[in-house]
């Protein structure tokens, strides 16, 4: 069995199986860690674009100004950037406090976590600029025929207003969890056991790198194929009031 | 009798259209908004006196003189890698395009399946597949002669970024290209232009200019998603942080790291608007 492992070439299937012989498990879960750090972002990406958003079409211009700060330095640093800053700064920060404090400061933040706000921090920024010209392409008259109709401006916004943000949004905001899918690889460089991580242990292990980074291809294509079907399909649904 | 009327109302028009001071200004009230909206900013001028200061209390000449230079060079990598891959990937982009918009099925189906797979794999997967990946048949590759070329770090991401933007760029160049209307191509046929001509003279520079923005975001996607080839052993800004980092554990590297790639991306954004200002200053309204 232990042989199976050093098998010289080709794309034997046995490196995939579960269990000591294979890969498969250890790859499996890498995939069930990239989509879980996906989709654990995605939540939080979307509330703070939202209020982004939000702030971005304020009166106050503080709050514009607070909201364009955020939205520029974070679409300007590169990806891996925002998560060793996240990664390295965090800890250093929390170390900091701690030691200030008085307790000890040995702590180790958990890479899970600094994956996801650097994947939230970057997915807001974006998220909110698409928000943004989602609200501004609905026009006042929206509003002024839920004022009419005697809604107040929390049911205006929740019946009127959202519904037709989120079908104008989409689009854009699909492109965006593509974009966040693929961001998830990077986690790999902060020891996350992702797909690329563990396709890359794997490799090194077997020593047969293209056919491991193939399956990791593989993969991720399958997560961004299935996610464009799933949008495609919400996006259809979505336009079924629309007459074109 | 009617000259009493006419200089009655000149006056009037003289009252009322004379120089008047502008209504006081209503002061603005101290709502929640304007409450947040100012911690906020004050929150992030805070940050920026912080890190200002940070780095300030850091400032060590040794530090500075080591890894400066060492900074600069990086950000020339960058640059470097970003500009060539850019243009040759503008180079494949272009028999992509028309795969794509063949009359061939055959073609079709192959762009299709390229784009699919540059589009839909992080770039950063593609880079390791090219650059530990093609080591699996290093042998098969030296007789080729082809092993010089990726066992070298700097090739290979140069190969893998071009592979990649050439996918993103086929699919903007198509997409400009068939935002042209069709009646474009009719008055040029009517013109008797030919159908190489009507191309290059009429679709093409219409096309181009819907591509501006794409494009322009295409390259600032390129430098920041360059930062990832400091994992395969290149020295580029990132490279540099991290060698900066692993040799003196000193957190200011990644502030200096950001600031760069913000001055940087910033530059570049202002200078692509200023281009696109430039150039469709005929289409403003």
């Amino acid at each position: 069995m232990f042989r199976d492992r050093w098998h010289p070439m080709g794309s034997d299937l046995t490196w995939l199986g579960f269990g000591d012989s294979g890969y498969g498990d250890e790859i499996a879960l890498g995939m069930l860690v990239t989509t879980a750090l996906a989709l654990a972002t995605l939540p939080v990406g979307l509330i703070i674009g939202f209020l982004l958003a939000t702030a971005k079409q304020s009166r106050e211009r503080t709050l514009r100004l607070a909201a364009d700060i955020y939205t520029t330095i974070f679409r300007s640093l590169p990806e891996l950037v925002t998560m060793f800053l996240v990664y390295y700064g965090l800890q250093l920060g929390i170390r900091e406090i701690l030691r200030r404090l008085g307790l000890p400061s040995a702590v180790n933040i958990n890479s899970f976590v600094a994956g996801l706000i650097a994947l939230g921090l970057v997915f807001s920024a974006y998220a909110s600029e698409i928000l943004l010209s989602a609200f501004r392409a609905i026009s006042n008259t929206q509003y002024e025929a839920g004022d009419s109709l005697g809604l107040r401006r929390g049911q205006t916004l929740l019946k009127i207003i959202a519904p037709q943000v989120f079908r104008i949004a989409l689009p854009g905001l699909g492109n965006q969890w593509m974009e966040l899918i693929k961001s998830t690889a990077l986690v790999s460089a902060i020891g996350l056991p992702d797909i690329l991580r563990q396709t890359g242990l794997a490799a090194r292990i077997t020593g047969n790198a293209f056919y491991f980074y193939a399956v990791a291809c593989l993969l991720y294509l399958i997560l961004t194929m299935a996610s464009s079907i799933v949008i495609g399909r919400v996006e259809r649904w979505l336009k079924r009031s629309w007459a074109t | 009798m009617a000259k009493a009327v006419v200089g009655d109302m000149m006056a009037t028009y003289a009252t009322i259209t004379s120089p008047q001071a502008p209504p006081p200004m209503t002061p603005r009230s101290w709502n929640g908004m304007r409450v947040l909206g100012t911690g906020l900013v004050t929150l992030w001028a805070l940050i920026a006196v912080a890190l200002v200061g940070f780095l300030v209390h850091r400032w060590i000449p040794a530090y500075a003189a080591e890894y400066g230079p060492r900074y600069l060079s990086g950000v020339q990598t960058t640059l470097t890698l970003v500009v060539i891959s850019v243009s040759s990937g503008a180079l494949l982009s272009l028999p992509l395009a028309f795969a794509r918009m063949s009359k061939s099925v055959v073609l079709r189906k192959l762009a299709v399946l390229y784009v699919s797979f540059f589009r839909g794999t992080p770039l950063i997967a593609q880079l390791f597949l090219i650059y530990y990946g093609f080591g699996t048949f290093h042998k098969q590759l030296d007789e080729i002669g082809l092993w010089v070329f990726f066992r070298d770090a700097w090739s290979c991401a140069l190969f893998a970024f071009t592979l990649n933007t050439a996918a993103y760029q086929a699919e903007i160049l198509r997409g400009a290209i068939e935002s042209v209307p069709l009646g474009q191509y009719q008055g040029a046929f009517a013109l008797g232009l030919k159908k190489f001509q009507a191309f290059r003279k009429i679709i093409l520079p219409q096309a181009l200019i819907v591509a501006l923005r794409p494009y322009g975001n295409e390259i600032i996607l390129m430098v920041k998603g360059s930062a990832i080839v400091a994992i395969v052993t290149i020295l580029d800004l990132m490279g540099e942080t991290r060698y900066a980092y692993s040799r003196s554990f000193d957190f200011q590297s990644y502030i200096w790291a950001a600031l760069f790639y913000l001055v940087i991306v910033e530059g570049l954004r202002n200078l692509i608007v200023w281009i696109e200002d430039r150039l469709t200053h005929h289409l403003e309204r």
